[in-house]
């Protein structure tokens, strides 16, 4: 079929196509760029520098948000992905399971309601019931909202997976725990290392909950780079910005090919 | 009375032991229920209680949370209507109708294009789509901070044009678009992608046998097959732009508000709690309403096709 006669083609998408990506990365690209400026003002270009890097690295307010945010996400990452897992558990695999659909939307609820309400809710629980440390509240928070983000790849991989190989183990008189620990978890594990890495990404991101449950000492990374932001554009925020790209750009590639090629692996 | 269990044999006698698979529930609804249901419940409480002498708020029964929203106490007590909560809540609708519409217009052509790629360089660009996502949203805001700025890229090329210098086009309701915008449209291109690729080309061809232009074909076989695409797409993208807070901070400064930057506002400080409760829950009823209006009609569109 030639080119011109392919009525599936619109003409001009290509090039929207193009500059959509443009638009999408350019943002990106300018951060990377001013973060080698020696210049102390953003906007202003003098010479190529790396020293900015060297006192972002050297900045003990932010390694202290980075420890904590790791801290925070890493066990909101946990507590969400066992939750996650044992709920989608019980919802796909239950039998004769009650509540069900009322029981995934509870599950899920977090991804339909606005943050800034849920922030501001446990901030009134929290101060009602008396909380005060700082890290317990932010994980608490945190593993609530992380956990429909474990919960969804890991229930598209329970639900695509056949039955038979969990049927076949049983048949073997495999115990119940035995058929879920030999069986389901290897094979559902692409799914659980996703839901994990997407639990844990949303929660180095979040902003509006740690800001709102901030207390001294339980600053995290984006609130963080809040502050700096407020302080005005400065080449060591680009700096630190650029990291945090180089970063993400190594966990979502990591992240993505593992779930590409265990999305083409047959079951 | 007799046994039921024994009534008929043809039914098999339920088994009543334990439930193993309502164990695995517990967890979840424990955590739900402590830090979702009990503290939304609590915000709509809160929302009909009096402000507290030091901030924070003191049970009771009072409506000032909402009258606020309409009216504000003069010096000598009369209620005079003020507009300027009510149109923070019009801008916040306005935006987040903009965006959304902004990023379906850009998300169908570019959703189409890339599902029409060979294979490989397919899965490529969508994961270029996906990437950003993956970045932090504050520095994707950020970013856009530094682009409009005084001395940034955009009014530094405008001024080629003849714009003034020094111009600066943040803190207006723009800036907070454009910021908006960017930070949501992968949340669109994804859904649109999905279902258009789901698309049977053979239908394309036969609206084209029978004499339908491409704006035909378009309008009449491609927008409505991808419908549920949209609907998603367009619940991911206005439900989070409803809610919106880093961008109206950052990007419309203290002028430019919008209801999520407002609650932000209203606790930040300690202000205002019954305000701010009043406030998040007419933002979680505008949510609701967006909610079962899209996803009925989505659930509807996939039920019939």
């Amino acid at each position: 079929m030639s080119r011109r006669h392919d009525v599936k083609r619109y003409p001009g998408l290509g090039i929207l196509s193009v500059a959509f990506f443009t638009y999408l990365y350019a943002p990106l690209l300018i951060v990377v760029i001013y973060s080698f400026n020696a210049n102390r003002i953003t906007g202003v270009w003098t010479e190529f520098s790396v020293k900015w890097y060297g006192s972002a690295l050297n900045n003990s307010a932010l390694m202290a948000a980075v420890e904590t945010s790791l801290i925070v996400a890493g066990i909101a990452t946990v507590v969400a992905t066992t939750i996650a897992l044992m709920a989608a558990m019980a919802i796909i695999r239950g039998k004769n399971l009650r509540f069900r659909r009322l029981s995934e939307t509870v599950v899920n609820l977090p991804l339909l309601l606005p943050e800034i309400v849920l922030a501001v809710a446990t901030l009134i629980l929290f101060s009602l019931i008396g909380l005060q440390n700082g890290l317990l509240k932010l994980v608490i928070a945190h593993s609530a909202f992380c956990t429909p983000f474990a919960f969804l790849p890991i229930r598209a991989r329970l639900q695509g997976m056949s039955l038979d190989f969990e049927e076949a183990a049983t048949d073997l008189y495999a115990p119940r725990w035995t058929v879920f620990r030999r069986v389901t978890l290897p094979l559902i594990f692409p799914g659980l290392f996703s839901g994990a890495m997407l639990a844990f990404l949303i929660s180095m991101d979040d902003f509006i909950t740690s800001n709102m449950l901030a207390s001294g000492g339980t600053t995290t990374l984006p609130v963080y780079i809040f502050s700096l932001i407020r302080a005005g554009t400065s080449p060591e925020l680009n700096a630190i910005a650029t990291l945090l790209i180089a970063a993400s750009l190594v966990l979502a590639t990591v992240a993505l090919t593992l779930a590409s090629r265990s999305a083409r692996e047959p079951n | 009375m007799s046994d039921a269990g024994h009534a008929s044999p043809a039914v098999p006698r339920r088994r009543r032991a334990l439930n193993l698979a309502y164990l695995g529930l517990v967890p979840s609804w424990l955590l739900m229920g402590f830090a979702l249901l009990m503290p939304i419940m609590i915000v709509a409480a809160v929302s009909v209680s009096t402000r507290g002498a030091y901030g924070g708020f003191d049970w009771g029964f009072d409506l000032t949370g909402y009258r606020q929203i309409l009216f504000n106490e003069g010096w000598t007590g009369e209620m005079e209507f003020t507009p300027q909560y009510l149109m923070i809540i019009l801008r916040t609708l306005l935006l987040a109708a903009v965006t959304t519409i902004i990023c379906l217009s850009l998300a169908v052509p570019v959703a189409y294009y890339i599902a029409q790629q060979p294979a490989r360089r397919k899965s490529l660009m969508v994961y270029l789509v996906t990437l950003p996502f993956w970045m932090s949203m504050i520095l994707r805001v950020y970013a856009w901070m530094i682009i409009l700025g005084k001395d940034g890229p955009l009014p530094r090329f405008l001024e080629i044009f003849g714009a003034p210098q020094g111009l600066s086009l943040m803190y207006n309701d723009g800036a907070t678009l454009a910021a908006m915008v960017y930070t949501y449209i992968p949340l669109m291109v994804l859904p649109v992608f999905a279902s258009i690729e789901k698309l049977d080309g053979t239908l394309i061809e036969a609206a084209h046998d029978l004499y339908g232009n491409r704006w035909v074909t378009l309008r009449r076989v491609i927008l409505p097959l991808t419908a549920p695409g949209i609907a998603s797409g367009a619940i991911l993208v206005f439900v989070p732009a409803l809610g919106a807070v880093l961008e109206p901070i950052l990007m419309g400064g203290g002028k430019q508000m919008m209801m999520g930057s407002l609650i932000q506002l209203q606790f930040g400080g300690g202000r205002n709690w019954p305000f701010g409760s009043a406030i998040a829950v007419m933002l979680l009823v505008f949510v609701m309403i967006v909610l079962i209006v899209l996803a009925r009609r989505a659930a509807l569109n996939e039920a019939t096709t």
